[in-house]
């Protein structure tokens, strides 16, 4: 087995394990840290796959903003009750047969799937390994091809942004 | 594995310096002289502090959170660490030749900001946890204008990769793979043109190549005092308000990492500002005529003198930004929550708007 690949199982065990944490735990700032856990091993599994771009996004959009967001809320809505605030777990068995009914069909999809026929598969292969990194690739499709979907994207943060902005404003006339 | 064992010493050592240093420099700006007890002029002072700080009882509130009071420390000094990977000390030797060293960078410096939470709320004190969520307000909306800095020296770079940008502002830029027809001019203006690829120095830093960004240098520099919770902006740890901050429960050797932590992450800093503005490991001093200023003060890439003047420059240009955080520490007073929110949101993030589209309108003028 080559380090590239013990490296994958072992923070692919990690993701697997700090999610499975994460769910299990009651307390809700654990759960936040081993959502932690989960993207970093995400993110370095993203290094071992040649994505290091996505790789670096996912620590700069959900480490950097969307975790650390999920902290305050959780230790300004903690600090008014006085204690620790607990996730309880309901509809065990119903939840377990959703998950379990949508792992076997994703399982029977993917494995019916045969990704070796896809067009361009060997190529896409070997082509990361011979560039310096991603991101050309990257920028280069999002203002060519991909402009549309980016752009749109925009927008929808944008509007996203404007919309809290205006939630969060306190409404002077009443 | 080497280049971690050498960078961590090589911290241990500028903290300490910089501990010491900020003791003597506070003193001497308040009229008085500091340490002069330990060693001559009291150089062992924060050597002495260390190992004072090492011998203490390790105390863990009973209150706290263990897990998370024992872990904050080490997450916190483990994310500024892991920043120094990317950085070039010296022409040829740099830990990791990542190609996107400085959007890395800004991603793995927003890991400081969990181990501060970390840290926070895991002593269970409400001091703690207010110093650390105004710390993180602080970090996350400093974060803005640093990055659009950053983001204005890659357009006019176009290199995400840390050791290119540094190629770029100095002599060797054409020994560089991929860099060897590119022409440095004057200000970075192709109608000028002045040739200064081989003149070096000065003027091929990119506060010259690009002048305006110069003005990019300060808000960088000055976002980052924030983001290192340094003076003017260290309302959280103002001692009058928050006794400590977020450090307040912290004693001994985890008091010793956050420590450490806090002095790399300006360490940190400064070497990216260098890196990016102020010509990295290049020498100031340009070839003028016969006077080979830049070539004898560069040495040869690869081989002893290469290293030594490279780390030399780097090094003696990070030592000034410090100082110079330290000089601004003992200098100004604190702003107050709305003054900095109003510094940063009001007048930094536009400017920085404004210049990163003129640093776009100044690539096209340089090729």
């Amino acid at each position: 087995m080559s380090l590239v690949l013990i490296f994958f199982y072992v923070f692919g065990f990690l993701a697997i394990a700090s999610a499975a944490f994460m769910l299990a735990t009651k307390n809700v700032l654990y759960a936040a840290f081993g959502l932690l856990v989960t993207l970093l091993s995400l993110a370095a599994i993203f290094v071992l796959l040649f994505a290091d771009f996505v790789a670096i996004t996912q620590l700069m959009v959900y480490v950097g903003g969307v975790l650390v967001l999920i902290l305050f809320g959780v230790m300004l809505s903690n600090q008014v009750q006085g204690r620790a605030v607990q996730s309880e777990s309901v509809n065990g068995i119903s939840g377990a047969l959703v998950a379990g009914i949508l792992f076997g069909g994703l399982a029977y999809l993917i494995l019916s799937a045969d990704y070796l026929y896809l067009e361009g598969i060997n190529v896409a292969d070997a082509a990361p390994v011979n560039t310096k990194s991603s991101i050309i690739a990257i920028g280069i499709r999002l203002i060519t091809n991909f402009a549309l979907p980016f752009e749109v994207a925009s927008l929808i943060l944008l509007i996203a942004l404007m919309g809290a902005a205006y939630i969060s404003t306190e409404d002077k006339h009443e | 594995m080497l280049a971690l064992i050498l960078c961590i010493v090589f911290l241990l050592l500028l903290v300490i310096v910089t501990a010491y240093a900020e003791r003597k420099v506070a003193a001497f700006i308040q009229d008085r002289v500091g340490p002069t007890e330990t060693g001559p002029h009291g150089i062992l002072q924060s050597v002495m502090d260390v190992v004072k700080l090492l011998q203490k009882e390790d105390i863990i509130p009973s209150a706290a959170d263990k897990r998370l009071f024992a872990l904050a420390p080490i997450v916190m000094f483990a994310a500024v660490l892991a920043g120094f990977a990317v950085i070039p000390i010296t022409p040829s030797a740099i830990a990791s030749g990542a190609y996107l060293g400085v959007f890395y960078l800004l991603a793995i410096i927003s890991l400081d900001v969990i181990g501060l939470l970390m840290a926070g709320w895991g002593s269970n004190n409400k001091y703690a946890v207010l110093g650390a969520m105004r710390s993180v307000g602080q970090i996350v909306s400093y974060e803005i204008p640093a990055g659009l800095a950053v983001l204005s020296v890659v357009m006019i770079c176009q290199s995400l990769d840390l050791q290119e940008i540094s190629f770029q502002q100095g002599i060797l830029m054409n020994q560089f793979a991929g860099l060897e027809q590119e022409v440095n001019y004057l200000f970075g203006l192709k109608a000028l043109n002045l040739d200064v690829t081989n003149v070096g120095g000065i003027t091929t830093w990119n506060i010259v190549r690009m002048p305006f960004l110069f003005i990019a240098f300060i808000i960088y520099f000055i976002s980052s005092l924030a983001e290192c919770n340094r003076a003017p902006f260290d309302i959280p740890e103002a001692e009058s308000e928050l006794v400590a901050g977020f450090h307040v429960e912290y004693s001994g050797f985890r008091f010793a990492a956050l420590f450490l932590a806090e002095y790399s992450m300006m360490v940190l800093v400064s070497l990216v500002a260098v890196v990016l503005f102020l010509g990295s490991w290049n020498t100031p001093l340009p070839n003028i005529g016969s006077v080979q200023l830049a070539s004898w003060t560069t040495g040869t890439p690869g081989a002893l003198t290469g290293h030594l003047w490279g780390a030399f420059w780097l090094l003696s240009k990070t030592v000034l930004l410090l100082y110079t955080q330290i000089w601004i520490r003992w200098t100004y007073p604190r702003l107050r929550v709305d003054q900095l929110m109003h510094l940063c949101w009001k007048v930094f993030t536009p400017i920085m708007l404004a210049l990163v589209l003129l640093a776009g309108l100044w690539r096209l003028w340089m090729i």
